[in-house]
């Protein structure tokens, strides 16, 4: 992924074995040798986070698939017997769900991440988008997770979320009862999201794999959003970004374990502790908290088609930023405007989420209204026209200039030991 | 990994002068049939494994039920599941039908009956939405038709039923009179098999 490989087995069976599957070379190239900005800072950490979340996600889910049960008369019951019966089945059960709300609150930071440093900006368009797959796959399995359980909240969500196709002219209809396999949400609706949800992370484990590749292409961006110009403006992936990511992981798993042991019902929803009841909706039915924000868009709009164009805008939108941002610079922190936005965007986007949580009534629905057309005028008004307007800092010549202040760039050329003459 | 570009542009520079020239050739008919048949063959092959998740032969025969409605006074609903939905069937009061009544029709968000037993185009009049002939007795799927919420009944403004997931308000015919929902409640097909009696579906 990242040039001729200069890997060199000494082992005779790995000379054996690499000339006829170079995939020590490929392993070595992307993952030892290859090189990374030198000055990535701790927001650089999580897409190693998301790589170790989807992995626990799937192991977590394969052992807690032994003990589930994927039929409405037996479902919250397995569910029950997993957090009773199973040996440390709660331990799992909570780390899987738990788990998805961590893997969710990571993407964020990256996607965030990506918005505030340009990352998304020429040569890494593809690079963004198969981040934007990831992102609508993750929506889908997580959505099909929490049915699972067959709680109050599992049902009405996957009743509510399912509808939503039922918005699309003449074949609206159809189209949901074709999703549901009946005339509402049962049980060929469950088995096929047990057999979808079980699906889906594989496949996200594929778009990685492209995300991965398109991403060793141009190599990483950094925080000044500069260019790799030469062999002193990186280091090797090991020894120092695998420690970097190391300890943002730790870090990382410190927060998931307190949710997981201290507060493991906090980011679910007691009523869905109810088993399933189709003849009786909970007084007040909320998705998980990660698609509150796109909840509260579809509320704010007193149109059902609409509402529904308005939700997938939201994500749509995304796809296209690195078209819409019209700006050369990539890094917010040259970008004295685009930086103040860009917050002003992070507290719409929590603000939309604390109002997705809120019952559609009075102040609530005007407030979610005026967030949702901020959501769309920053991407569609103020991304393009920004760049247009906008007078961005000087950009520092290099990285290592950045980092090491200007004219330090010749000393650390002629420095014996620089680490990345490895 | 890599291709030569000198020799995709004498590729291309061949193809070129084909097309250039020629008239299509029987080589490229066959190209074409032949492409033409396999999608064909692939749209059949896919076809099974899109309609498989259809709903299936037991979801489609649950097609009808009876209830007795012989204990409901004015003022009394129940319930019943039909294909997995609540039906509600309700006496109701009479203050509920002239309130119904009084709606004209310019006044409804949605101005077709949505009566199963009636023809599509029908009006939303409270004689269209209640049982013909006995405008005490009503029966509707009660599920919201914003998305799929089970409103309640005898609340909201107009003492119908309200859905609590995100506001629709429906009178005291299953209209929608505010809120998201496009449409009005639908009334599935049902008939009277004796004064205490319904059939379902």
């Amino acid at each position: 992924m990242s040039g001729p490989s200069t890997y060199q087995p000494q082992n005779a069976f790995l000379k054996w074995f690499e000339a006829r599957l170079p995939i020590g070379g490929l392993i070595h190239s992307s993952f030892i040798v290859f090189p990374n900005p030198r000055n990535l800072n701790y927001w650089w950490t999580f897409g190693g986070i998301l790589a170790f979340m989807l992995v626990a996600q799937i192991i977590t889910g394969v052992v807690l698939v032994m003990h589930y049960t994927p039929h409405t008369t037996l479902a919250f019951s397995s569910v029950e017997g997993i957090m009773r019966d199973v040996n440390y089945g709660w331990l799992l059960r909570y780390l899987h769900a738990n788990g998805a709300s961590m893997f969710f609150i990571a993407v964020y930071v990256h996607i965030f991440r990506g918005l505030y440093y340009g990352s998304y900006k020429a040569p890494r368009e593809v690079l963004w988008i198969l981040g934007m797959i990831i992102f609508l796959l993750m929506m889908a399995t997580g959505f099909m997770g929490y049915v699972l359980p067959w709680g109050q909240m599992s049902f009405w969500g996957a009743t509510v979320i399912t509808n939503l196709f039922s918005a699309i002219p003449i074949f609206g209809e159809t189209i949901v009862t074709w999703l549901w396999g009946g005339f509402s949400v049962d049980n060929p609706t469950l088995n096929r999201f047990f057999s979808l949800h079980y699906l889906l992370p594989f496949m996200i484990a594929g778009v990685v794999v492209l995300h991965i590749w398109a991403l060793h292409i141009p190599g990483s961006n950094n925080p000044t959003g500069v260019s790799v110009k030469d062999k002193q403006d990186t280091l090797p992936f090991h020894p120092y970004f695998t420690v970097k990511d190391a300890l943002g992981l730790v870090v990382f798993l410190i927060v998931y374990m307190w949710f997981v042991f201290y507060l493991p019902n906090f980011m679910g929803h007691p009523d869905n502790y109810t088993a399933a009841n189709p003849l009786v909706t909970p007084a007040h039915i909320v998705p998980e908290w990660y698609f509150l924000p796109f909840y509260a868009i579809l509320r704010s709009i007193p149109d059902k088609l609409g509402g529904v164009i308005a939700m997938f805008g939201a994500i749509a939108v995304l796809f296209v930023v690195p078209w819409l941002d019209t700006s050369k610079v990539r890094s917010a922190n040259f970008r004295p405007l685009y930086r103040q936005f860009f917050w002003i965007l992070v507290i719409v986007s929590i603000g939309l989420g604390y109002l997705g949580s809120r019952p559609a009534e009075g102040g609530y629905v005007i407030a979610s209204r005026i967030l949702t057309v901020y959501y769309f005028f920053h991407f569609l008004v103020i991304l393009p026209l920004l760049g247009l307007f906008e007078k961005p800092k000087p950009l520092p010549a290099s990285i290592t200039e950045s980092v090491l202040g200007k004219g330090a760039a010749n000393v650390t050329a002629g420095a014996p030991a620089a680490p990345q003459t490895k | 990994m890599t291709t030569g570009a000198p020799a995709s542009e004498d590729y291309e520079g061949i193809i070129l002068a084909e097309n250039a020239t020629a008239e299509p050739t029987r080589r490229d008919f066959l190209y074409i049939a032949t492409g033409a048949v396999g999608a064909v063959g692939v749209a059949a092959a896919v076809w099974p494994f899109i309609n498989q998740m259809n709903p299936d032969a037991s979801a489609l025969a649950l097609a009808s039920t009876e209830v007795d409605i012989g204990a409901l006074q004015p003022g009394d609903s129940l319930t019943v599941k039909w294909r997995g939905k609540p039906v509600v069937v309700r006496n109701r009061t009479q203050k509920e039908i002239d309130d119904a009544k009084a709606a004209s029709l310019s006044d409804l968000k949605d101005p077709v009956a949505r009566n199963a037993n009636l023809q599509l185009d029908a009006p939303a009049t409270d004689a269209n939405r209640a049982a013909a002939g006995k405008e005490n007795w009503f029966v509707m799927v009660n599920v919201c038709t914003h998305l799929g919420c089970i409103p309640l009944g005898q609340s909201g403004s107009f003492n119908g039923w309200f859905c609590p997931c995100h506001g629709s308000v429906y009178d005291t015919a299953g209209r929608i009179r505010s809120g998201p929902a496009p449409e009005n409640m639908a009334i599935p097909v049902y008939s009277f098999l004796s004064d205490t009696k319904i059939k379902i579906g």
